[in-house]
């Protein structure tokens, strides 16, 4: 297990152009020896130009990346000591369950007792105990991939596991399975585990620490908490979440205050040293509330819909050209025309040129 | 003149059959079918599209028996899973082909095509290749392609379930205007799903299937409320609804080593044993209530679901946030009772908190 260091990594596919074009703008990124990371981003995003700079697939144009404070930034993909798991199987049809499994373990000449205990250790976690002595062709789509994801976690010495859509030819009932198998393997061998998906939902079950990514470049890492309740970028306001996180024009009335319209909203941030006075206020649909009278930070709205959506209610209302979501309890009754929503300054975010204040 | 089958049967593999579908689907409605993987949604879709014939049973459509009609001249449009378009082509050329097969002149076939666009959020995208468009874009691009035939029967087999989560949001939402202003008062949408989410915000009439039988129909909302027995009740709620073993005593209702008040709705039970139905979101984080271990959070949009575990209990519950647990955890929780539902020991509906136990 080790410590991944990327330092002032970039990546660009033509480097020599005086006018480079950046798949991966330069960054700089530690990742802790035996967390769980996953790198989250639409396609395009980048995400598999960082993943295969890691093991070694991509070089990049510039920048070191460190495994401890060994410099691997020229080492192959096989001299970097770590497991890889693709989005589709690929395992050996003609060897058995078992065979395939310790595979990665007999190719560095572990003893047999190791072999053994490792490869049914695996194959507890991941449910294939019945199926070691069967050919690994006779085996369904997804168990063939839980092959792969037991070869990548058989061995205890990697640096890490670097793992790409993994879970996506697998049916949801396993997922769910194998998103908690995973944590627990990870708590159990402290391995390091970095997960490569589109999936918000996937990302933000499986990581301690997400990396979003947008058009190149890394737009936050946090907790999901710290994503949902402070997105550095008004994309992750949007791409975090759902619905969306609210996001309306406005422009800065005093030191604390922002104007929507006509209406003026309290907010928590400091907002005196702002060049110029347009920002955009975020509040996400859960934290507004339904408010009896008018008061501070309470603004009245015009009802457009409310959709009973079984769990909750999701109210559509107009203030003016403006469209506010707020999600409210189900038992809850909703005028049909005019209804006040409470704005509590400590959940908004402020944002300058798309950049969290 | 509405498209009414009667009991279809059709069997392609052991575990996949119809066993008797019987529906009378109106014009101007929106349908969705839900059921899980396997359920028979596409099997009906395609029996309906005419590209299976069943082994028994009718179907008949504007009064005429519809499996004499070969496919080509139903008069319907399907939208399958994988986005399917004709990738030598462009975005306008894929749109307007089903009308150009039908000899439209070329003026007529241009507003068609650009009203249909304009209906998807496509405007713009005329003449950009299909292989130049993200998975959201080609799908709007086939359900484009479907409108503008204007076909009496829309068939939309899972549509949403190959996109990611973001996109599947923004298309939901096209797709609910879609239906409520795009479509004629003429034309029937069949809309398949594994999603009770998506069921419950398309707000048309549901069909529940399970194992190519009907189990309920009814408005999404009355299936939500009064989910006829255990298995509906699986199959409409996402996470799937609680379901505890209990017992009614003189003043409590107990379940493990957990006692409860009881509601009024479930004071008059027959049964003395019953299942305690309660949804995820129906129970609450509360700091004078259940110590449970956290056996796992999973994060869905915005919500947290929280699997919990005391003794041999594993619930699961939602919050309607973000938050940040680790496995083994300790939390408390409270079960909001009059929230709750009970299902005898076979598993029918006793009581339910909209309908009281007369159901």
């Amino acid at each position: 297990m080790s410590k991944i260091n990327l330092n002032k990594i970039s990546h660009s596919y033509n480097p020599n152009d005086p006018n480079p074009t950046y798949a991966l703008n330069p960054f700089s990124m530690v990742w802790e020896d035996g967390k769980r990371y996953a790198i989250l981003g639409p396609s395009g995003c980048g995400k598999t130009t960082m993943l295969n700079i890691v093991s070694g697939l991509v070089r990049p144009s510039s920048g070191k990346i460190l495994f401890d404070e060994k410099d691997v930034t020229d080492l192959k993909t096989e001299s970097r000591n770590i497991a890889q798991v693709f989005q589709f199987p690929v395992i050996y049809s003609t060897m058995t369950v078992y065979d395939n499994l310790a595979f990665p373990l007999r190719c560095r000449d572990f003893s047999q007792e190791i072999v053994e205990e490792r490869v049914n250790s695996v194959a507890e976690t991941l449910n294939l105990k019945s199926f070691l002595k069967l050919p690994a062709r006779k085996l369904t789509a997804d168990q063939k991939q839980l092959i792969s994801l037991g070869r990548g976690l058989v061995r205890e010495d990697v640096a890490a596991v670097l793992m790409d859509e993994p879970l996506t030819v697998i049916d949801p009932d396993l997922k769910f399975k194998l998103r908690r198998n995973l944590k627990e393997i990870n708590e159990k061998y402290k391995t390091t585990l970095v997960y490569v998906t589109h999936d918000q939902n996937e990302a933000m079950t499986f990581a301690d620490n997400i990396i979003v990514m947008s058009e190149g470049e890394v737009v936050q890492t946090g907790t999901p908490k710290e994503l949902f309740e402070r997105p550095k970028t008004t994309f992750v306001g949007y791409f975090i979440g759902s619905p969306a996180m609210n996001l309306f024009e406005s422009e800065t009335s005093s030191n604390n205050s922002v104007k929507i319209n006509d209406t003026l909203i309290k907010t928590a941030t400091d907002l005196s040293k702002l060049k110029n006075n347009k920002v955009k206020l975020g509040i996400r649909s859960e934290f507004i509330k339904i408010a009896e009278s008018q008061k501070e930070n309470v603004i009245s709205v015009d009802v457009e819909k409310v959709e009973d959506l079984g769990n909750y209610k999701l109210l559509t209302a107009k203030m003016g050209n403006l469209t506010i979501k707020s999600k409210i309890n189900r038992e809850t009754e909703v005028s049909s025309e005019k209804v006040n929503l409470y704005i509590p300054p400590e959940k908004c975010c402020v944002y300058e040129d798309e950049k969290l204040i | 003149m509405n498209l009414v089958g009667e009991n279809l049967s059709y069997k392609l593999t052991e575990e996949l059959q119809l066993r008797k579908i019987s529906f009378n689907f109106e014009k101007g409605k929106l349908y969705t079918i839900l059921g899980r993987t396997l359920s028979g949604k596409t099997t009906l879709l395609k029996t309906i599209a005419g590209l299976l014939m069943p082994d028994s049973g009718s179907i008949r459509f504007e009064d005429k028996n519809f499996l004499e009609i070969p496919v080509w001249k139903r008069n319907i449009a399907m939208v399958y899973q994988q986005f399917i378009n004709y990738p030598h082509l462009n975005v306008f050329e894929n749109i307007a082909f089903p009308l150009k097969q039908r000899g439209l002149d070329p003026q007529k076939i241009n507003d068609e095509v650009f009203k249909s666009l304009k209906l998807v959020g496509l405007e713009g995208y005329e003449k950009r290749k299909i292989q130049e468009l993200s998975g959201g874009q080609q799908q709007r691009v086939s359900v484009a392609r479907s409108l503008v035939k204007n076909a009496k029967i829309l068939l939309l087999d899972e549509p949403l379930v190959n996109l990611d989560y973001k996109l599947r949001e923004q298309l939901r939402e096209e797709f609910k205007n879609i239906f409520v202003n795009g479509l004629s008062e003429e034309s029937i949408v069949i809309f398949s799903t594994t999603d009770p989410r998506e069921a419950m915000e398309l707000n048309g009439e549901v069909i529940v299937l399970d194992e190519g039988r009907v189990l309920q129909v009814g408005a999404a909302k009355e299936i939500f409320e009064n989910p006829k027995d255990l298995k509906v009740a699986a199959i409409s709620n996402d996470p799937p609804m609680n379901i505890l073993k209990a017992d009614l005593g003189s003043n409590k209702i107990k379940f493990e080593d957990i006692e409860i008040d009881i509601p009024d709705h479930l004071s008059k039970l027959k049964d003395k044993h019953f299942n305690f139905g309660i949804r995820a979101s129906d129970i609450e984080l509360n700091d004078n209530g259940f110590e449970f271990e956290v056996e796992l959070a999973e994060i869905s949009g915005s919500e947290t679901l929280l699997h919990l575990t005391r003794g041999n209990l594993k619930i699961i519950t939602s919050i309607e946030e973000v938050m940040d647990f680790k496995i083994h955890d300790k939390v408390k929780i409270n079960f909001k009772s009059n929230r709750a539902y009970a299902f005898d020991e076979v598993g029918n509906l006793a009581s339910s908190p909209f309908r009281g136990s007369n159901v």
